[in-house]
């Protein structure tokens, strides 16, 4: 069996984990390895055809491909090396990474440091537990996408969308565009969960009814997709007897949320939240195994991806200095937890004393509203369980924090924000 | 075209016939109205249990097919290297009152001839063996000999050997009359043309009473039993380690909780009659039904909601004579039924393959040995899910579609991909039975549009014409720009 070590292995080499490569290499590491499944690199960025990307990274209004190429430009220059269609098969603790390839076969890479980057999969049909038949036509939506703007087919002509995330709103445009009907987007709250933007260039500017407090209770079609049965739903999610119909459609798209990767994070031992589904991580992204790190949407479901590339930059930057002996232990541990209204909080572990930023998700949409934790209160205009909401802990609110072990962090909502 | 017999199906039971025929100088057709091998749902959509035998009274011809069939499959699906294991099952009585039919089970399973039959009222040892088990268990009947199986791969490889062995088979070719003249089979006629043939087996599942009835005896009917169940994602662990049956029911051995010969946990099948033979559709009761069913075995499963993979349902073959019917017949020579297999259908198939033969000898046809019989057939290599380090990389140096993984969940590799469309599999469903790839917690959200790919560049044909499982169950719908260029959505490029 090939054996090698590598300074750096960055298992994912989508946003998350160019960023990353590249970090490590600015930061001083000298071999960083990047193994990626697919055969080109990115991730799913070269699928999101769409503008939006890059807005706070670059200040610009970019495409996926536009962002992404620019990484994987700069990781070129830059040496980064890379294995593609190279699947990550098992990670151990002691930092050792077993995968395969055609070149390669089975083989074994001990990283001195290694960074976790493999992204988020889509929930599924069967997840969802959605009765009726199985019948050909049930997409989900990324894959669906990757069909019609990577491979140029039409997976659907008349087509029902499932979930109103980000995700599911691009491609209800997408195939509008393409020239199918869209019927409806459903979704089960009684908001959206997408970007306010994406819902009026995506839905209003196409004439896409947008069902919301609705869900799909069942499947129709033998061979192919022939329609889905709609109902609403009462506050519960459960839906209201009476209240069903069918609407024809040859095509079920899916955007019902995406779940963490981390089956490879598992085996390894490492820590999850059970909220994000992602590893617990300190402000330098290290997960709670020495010497591996972890960004982007492994650790949790952003919402950008140039939050997605800065996780992977503090991620990368860690990781060298881990693999360069230089990265001391963080002299205090604040274990951050999501108090009232507040769904999660990464990291979940900041030192409290040099400044970091922390990303949360609310539960609820909430206007006007001050963040609390410790003594620390920042105001926030409005939020929306669909965006995360950053919060800076400056170097003067860092301050004053008064160094308990636990700090919780909770929404309070108030009458105006002045 | 002619044929010395013909098999109508190629569900298990079709396949296990075919495969037994094989081993003699006697030339076989076989006819399958769906896409592939195991496309009809008795043997899709089946628990994949290998059933001891102590269920059926003595005397009835389930019981007298059942223990041989179970003990005729360790042998058999070890030289079609088809997945099998000896777990054991466990049926646990909840209350007092279930004891009682647990000791009626054993003696069954005596009279029938089922071996190592064992009272567990131990709570201790039962606990032990069955950590997870409801705590409120009274004791258990414990079947050594009861194994697991994926019912479809065991079907496939039992078809792929017999057609080595000579076996042709035909798909998507649906029987629509058979001829007889002075009381005897002379042929078939199907919607691809007619086949001579002066033996023909019913072994059409679903729609035996159909085929039966197209030679003018009805002497049964088939009702669609419908079974729902879901699977959980191997990461749930290891619920249980035996087949775990409720007491049964006069209608069903229950809801069975079993683990997988691939690892995961499989929960069902309810039992509920319905009249529609196509209606697959699972049902929100029906599903909750089998949960709470589940749970009350395994109280743990409550909380690993998050961990199902799917649901599904089947539909079980349930003869009005409320036995298999298996025999020739007097009034229409030519004319062998085995039909009416519901469960224990999976188990009892090698057994009834012997009968199947003795009547055909017993009909005056002369089986000769076939001294070419091969009763061994390769299984397909899984060389990076085996981590069997040499053989992977040997296998991969020779051919490096074998370290490609393209299924990410069940890490199989384009190798194994192109090797089952090489063995027969046209459609998606035909090659995830086949290499599992899209079986998997992602349920081919990554590896599908890879194996579209795959298969239009190995079957040479349009990633457009490639359905999910035969008919119209195409995957794509065309091009894209096509609806914009005003393309009649035939799905091909001007």
């Amino acid at each position: 069996m090939v054996e090698m070590t590598e300074d750096i292995v960055v298992i994912g080499g989508g946003a998350a984990g160019l960023a990353a490569a590249i970090r490590a290499k600015e930061t001083g590491a000298k071999r960083v390895l990047v193994l990626d499944r697919n055969g080109e690199l990115g991730g799913i960025l070269p699928q999101c055809i769409h503008t939006g990307f890059g807005l706070h990274y670059f200040k610009e209004n970019l495409t996926g491909p536009e962002y992404i190429s620019r990484f994987v430009d700069r990781a070129g220059s830059l040496d980064v090396e890379f294995k593609l269609d190279t699947m990550v098969l098992r990670l151990k603790p002691e930092r050792e990474v077993v995968a395969a390839n055609s070149r390669d076969g089975l083989f074994t890479i001990r990283g001195k440091s290694v960074v976790l980057a493999m992204g988020c999969r889509e929930r599924t049909r069967g997840a969802l537990g959605i009765p009726g038949t199985r019948p050909a036509g049930i997409f989900t939506a990324g894959t669906a996408q990757r069909l019609m703007d990577v491979e140029g087919f039409m997976p659907g002509k008349r087509v029902v969308v499932l979930g109103s995330g980000d995700v599911g709103l691009i491609m209800a445009r997408r195939f509008a565009v393409e020239g199918a009907k869209v019927e409806a987007v459903i979704e089960m709250l009684p908001y959206a969960g997408g970007l306010p933007r994406n819902i009026i260039q995506c839905l209003e500017d196409f004439g896409i009814p947008l069902l919301l407090s609705h869900t799909i209770t069942a499947v129709h079609g033998a061979e192919r997709v022939s329609g889905v049965s709609v109902a609403n739903v009462d506050e519960k999610g459960s839906p209201i007897s009476g209240t069903e119909r069918t609407i024809p459609c040859d095509t079920l798209i899916l955007s019902v949320g995406l779940i963490p990767e981390n089956e490879l994070s598992e085996e390894a031992g490492i820590i999850l939240d059970p909220t994000t589904g992602g590893p617990v991580v300190d402000q330098r992204m290290e997960t709670s195994v020495r010497g591996i790190f972890a960004c982007g949407n492994a650790v949790h479901v952003h919402d950008l991806v140039d939050h997605v590339t800065e996780t992977g930059m503090t991620a990368g930057w860690s990781a060298a200095r881990f693999a360069l002996d230089e990265l001391e232990p963080l002299k205090n541990r604040i274990r951050l937890r999501p108090g009232p209204g507040v769904r999660y909080v990464v990291p979940q572990i900041i030192s409290g004393d040099e400044p970091v930023t922390v990303y949360l998700r609310v539960r609820n949409p909430v206007r006007n509203a001050m963040i609390r934790a410790g003594n620390i209160a920042v105001p926030v205009r409005a939020a929306r369980p669909a965006e995360t909401v950053t919060v800076d802990f400056t170097e003067k609110r860092v301050e004053e924090l008064s160094g308990e072990a636990e700090l919780e962090i909770g929404l309070e909502e108030i009458e105006h924000i002045d | 075209m002619k044929a010395d017999v013909v098999v109508v199906g190629a569900g298990i039971v079709g396949s296990t016939i075919a495969r037994e025929l094989s081993k003699y100088e006697v030339d076989v057709a076989v006819v399958e109205k769906e896409a592939d091998v195991a496309f009809g749902s008795p043997t899709k959509a089946n628990t994949g249990v290998i059933h001891p035998g102590f269920d059926d009274p003595p005397g009835t011809v389930r019981a007298e097919h059942c223990s041989r069939g179970n003990a005729l499959w360790h042998d058999i699906a070890r030289e079609v290297a088809a997945p099998f294991e000896e777990v054991g099952s466990l049926v646990v009585a909840l209350e007092d009152e279930e004891v009682e039919v647990l000791e009626e089970l054993k003696r069954r399973g005596h009279a029938n001839g089922v071996p190592d039959l064992e009272i567990v009222d131990d709570d201790d040892r039962l606990h032990r063996m069955e950590p997870h088990l409801n705590m409120g268990a009274v004791s258990a009947l414990l079947a050594p000999t009861a194994a697991i199986t994926s019912p479809y791969e065991l079907a496939i490889a039992m078809m792929e050997n017999a057609v080595r062995n000579g076996v042709r088979i035909y798909f998507e070719t649906e029987v629509t009359g058979i001829t007889v003249r002075q009381g005897r089979v002379t042929g078939i006629q199907t919607t691809r043309g007619e086949i001579e043939a002066q033996f023909v087996i019913n072994a059409a599942g679903l729609w035996a009473d159909r085929i039966s009835g197209m030679v003018g005896l009805s002497q049964f009917m088939i009702h669609p039993r419908k079974g729902e169940y879901y699977i959980l994602d191997k990461k749930a662990g290891d619920l249980v380690r035996h087949v775990i049956f409720p007491t049964p029911s006069p209608i069903s051995k229950g809801i069975v909780v079993t683990p997988t010969v691939e690892g995961n946990t499989l929960i069902g099948p309810n039992a509920q009659d319905i009249d529609d033979r196509e209606d697959m559709t699972t049902t929100h009761s029906g599903l909750a039904e089998v949960w709470a069913g589940a749970c009350k075995l395994i109280p743990s499963i409550a909380d690993k909601k998050n961990m199902i993979i799917t649901n599904f349902c089947g539909l079980r073959p349930e003869p009005d004579t409320k036995d298999f019917i298996v025999g020739g017949s007097q009034t229409v020579r030519g004319f062998i039924n085995a039909a009416g297999m519901r469960s224990p259908g999976l188990t009892a198939a090698p057994s009834v393959a012997l009968r199947v033969v003795d009547i055909l000898v017993k009909s005056g046809v002369e089986l000769k040995r076939k001294l070419a019989f091969d009763p061994r057939r390769k299984p397909i290599d899984k060389p990076v899910k085996r981590s069997d380090l040499s053989f992977a990389q040997s296998l991969i140096s020779q051919d490096p579609d074998y370290g490609h993984v393209v299924c990410r969940c069940e890490h199989v590799t384009k190798g194994e991909i192109l090797e089952a469309i090489r063995r027969g599999a046209t459609t998606l469903d035909g090659v995830k039975f086949r290499t599992r790839a899209g079986m998997g917690r992602c349920q081919g959200g990554f590896c599908g549009p890879h194996l579209l790919k795959l298969m239009s560049e190995e079957l040479a044909i349009p990633a457009q014409d490639i359905t999910k499982r035969g008919r119209g169950s195409r995957v794509l719908l065309g091009r894209a720009k096509e609806l914009l260029r005003g393309g009649d959505s035939n799905g091909r490029d001007d």
